[in-house]
């Protein structure tokens, strides 16, 4: 009885923190199935967009506009990746790494030379916190979450059925039909790592805010957290969401779900250290899941063709 | 239409793997030329097409599309003037979007790209005309995914793609060369009547020597990076297979001949 009142007393806080981190995981979801790039920019994009939100509103700035700008130097790492990615020819995944670890000294430069600089809800009008989290009033953080991600899954399903976002879902798919029907896949490639990146810094600014702080660190395995989103929602819902909109919208809810489970697995007793070690642990297995299946069906006398 | 001026391309250059894919190639098409090109395995037919798309720049040699210098244009750019159909049915379409998306996509081929809808309601209703004179049924299943598609299915459309926006010439790479011998047959069928209708200057590459006979006014053949072999007019019409093999050795020696024989 006592896990399940305490599960409870945590579950508005799980259900919040999900639905920040969905953001996040839209954004991932942008690169790893539209574009078919795994970028690993986010983990410093994430924190980049923390740390300039927090600095902006310590020094007075609108929360919202704080917000805009978190999402624009998002977009200019994603920027930086995808020109190193395209014009330099640095392999994608390489290119993402590069401007993450670049984004470390930058994003300590922003937070003052500091690795964590705190946010307190009682001095500023920030748009989420988890101080009301489990209030019923206009303060709780939920509802400008679920306001804030309507927007963007239905800013997201218009842009992407737009003639410039059907090019670029179209070099995600196929880059040299792409090109043979006169896309840039230079430029949308580009234009997709930034949209991403802006998305995640916007994450990355809400969260801070949630949190009530920002730290150098807070995007660490930020792109697992995001990719267990993505496979947590595929795996349940791919079979009947199949339009566009439901299919992020499923990923908001595969973060949701991974925060409940986390809760969940701390409360029966796992040490948060082994978290991440867990979090790898399951995308792996989901992710090689596919791959297993159709070996194994392969294999099977008389399914498929074997070798000679 | 096409005009190639003396046009180069070795791979690796300066490396034990060196390959003099196209050497000082010249070639001239007109308005409304249908040419097939023949040639074995290596010979740089592929090449051939692939520098006229853009794929990679060339070394030497000019190439003009209508009068226009596009040596130094790339692939995307070129695309505006080109059709293009790939050997492999997996290349020519985008698999998770639907039929009418990528119809969409080819409409839009060398205009501006805008916040305009992808696919409007005018268009589907022009794409379900062109479709259906397919005669394959995918009507019917247009806002099906192409990746559900059978190879014939996807070379009917990526030729429909193709020609969707007059281009200046159109480029088939051996496109019916992993069907089905009956499925070949009705794509290069779709084909012949697609060039008609829009009276267009092709390109084809072919393995086979009766379709290569068959379709076009003008037959060539390359080895080695070079045309070895050029005929039009009444001289391609009155051409048998038999005819063509005898004319293969004496322009390219016996070893040409015994490699087409192969492939
Ligand atoms: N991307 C590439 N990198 C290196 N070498 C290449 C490349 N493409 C083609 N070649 C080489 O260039 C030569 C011509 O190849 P190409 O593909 O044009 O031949 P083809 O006439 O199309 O042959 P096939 O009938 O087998 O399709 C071959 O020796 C090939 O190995
Ligand atoms: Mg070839």
């Amino acid at each position: 009885m006592n896990f399940f009142g305490s599960l409870l007393n945590a579950l508005p806080g799980a259900v919040a923190q999900g639905m920040l981190w969905g953001v996040m995981a839209v954004g991932v979801f942008l690169t790893f199935r539209i574009l078919d790039v795994a970028d690993l920019t986010v983990d410093g994009s994430l924190a980049c967009g923390g740390a300039v939100c927090v600095m902006m509103i310590r020094s007075g700035a609108d929360p919202w506009l704080a917000l805009a700008c978190a999402a624009g130097a998002g977009m200019l790492a994603g920027l930086c990746t995808g020109l190193l990615h395209t014009r330099c020819g640095i392999p994608a995944i390489l290119a993402g790494i590069l401007t993450q670890l670049a984004l470390y000294s930058v994003n300590l430069r922003i937070l003052d030379g500091k690795a964590n600089q705190p946010l307190s809800v009682d001095k500023y009008p920030l748009l989420v916190s988890q101080r009301y989290v489990r209030e019923l009033s206009a303060h709780n953080p939920i509802l400008p979450a679920v306001a804030i991600l309507a927007l963007l899954v239905g800013g997201l399903y218009w842009y992407f059925g737009t003639e410039r976002g059907c090019a670029v879902r179209a070099v995600g798919a196929n880059a040299g039909m792409a090109r043979a029907q006169g896309i840039d896949t230079r430029r949308a490639t580009v234009t997709g790592l930034m949209l991403s990146n802006g998305l995640v810094a916007g994450a990355g600014a809400l969260l801070a805010q949630y949190q009530g702080a920002a730290d150098v660190n807070m995007g660490r395995g930020a792109i697992v957290i995001g990719l267990a989103a993505v496979i947590i929602g595929e795996v349940l819902f791919s079979r009947v969401f199949r339009n566009f909109a439901l299919k992020m919208a499923s990923v908001v809810i595969g973060a949701i779900l991974y925060y409940i489970v986390l809760q969940i697995v701390l409360q029966m007793g796992l040490n948060t250290n082994d978290l991440k070690l867990l979090t790898a642990a399951v995308v792996a297995v989901f992710l090689s899941v596919p791959v297993w299946k159709d070996r194994l069906l392969q294999n099977k006398p008389g399914g498929g063709k074997r070798h000679a | 239409m096409l005009e190639l001026r003396e046009i180069s391309k070795t791979f690796h250059p300066g490396t034990v793997n060196a390959r003099r894919a196209l050497d000082r190639l010249s070639l001239t098409l007109a308005d409304g030329d249908f040419v097939t090109v023949i040639g074995g395995n290596g010979a740089g037919k592929s090449t051939l097409l692939n520098a006229v798309a853009g794929t990679f720049p060339i070394d030497g040699g000019q190439i003009l599309l209508g009068g226009q210098d596009v040596t130094r244009l790339p692939e995307h750019r070129r695309a505006a003037f080109l059709g293009r159909v790939f050997q492999d049915p997996m290349m020519g379409t985008a698999p998770t979007m639907q039929i009418d998306e990528n119809l969409a996509l080819a409409a839009r081929r060398g205009q501006r790209r805008g916040l305009k809808w992808g696919v409007t309601r005018v268009e589907r209703e022009r794409y379900r005309v062109l479709l259906a004179e397919l005669g394959l049924g995918l009507e019917a299943r247009m806002r099906a995914k192409t990746g559900l598609l059978s190879g014939g299915q996807r070379q009917a459309l990526t030729l429909l793609m193709a020609t969707l926006r007059q281009p200046k010439l159109l480029l088939l790479d051996e496109h019916t060369a992993a069907l089905d011998p009956k499925t070949a047959e009705k794509v290069l069928e779709i084909t012949r009547e697609l060039v008609e209708k829009h009276r267009l200057t092709t390109l084809m590459i072919t393995h086979n020597m009766k379709d290569a006979i068959a379709c076009g006014n003008r037959l060539v053949m390359m080895d080695g990076g070079r045309i070895v072999l050029d005929l039009s007019g009444e001289e391609k019409r009155r051409l048998t297979v038999s005819d063509l093999l005898e004319r293969f050795s004496a322009a390219g020696g016996k070893e040409v001949g015994d490699k087409l024989l192969l492939s």
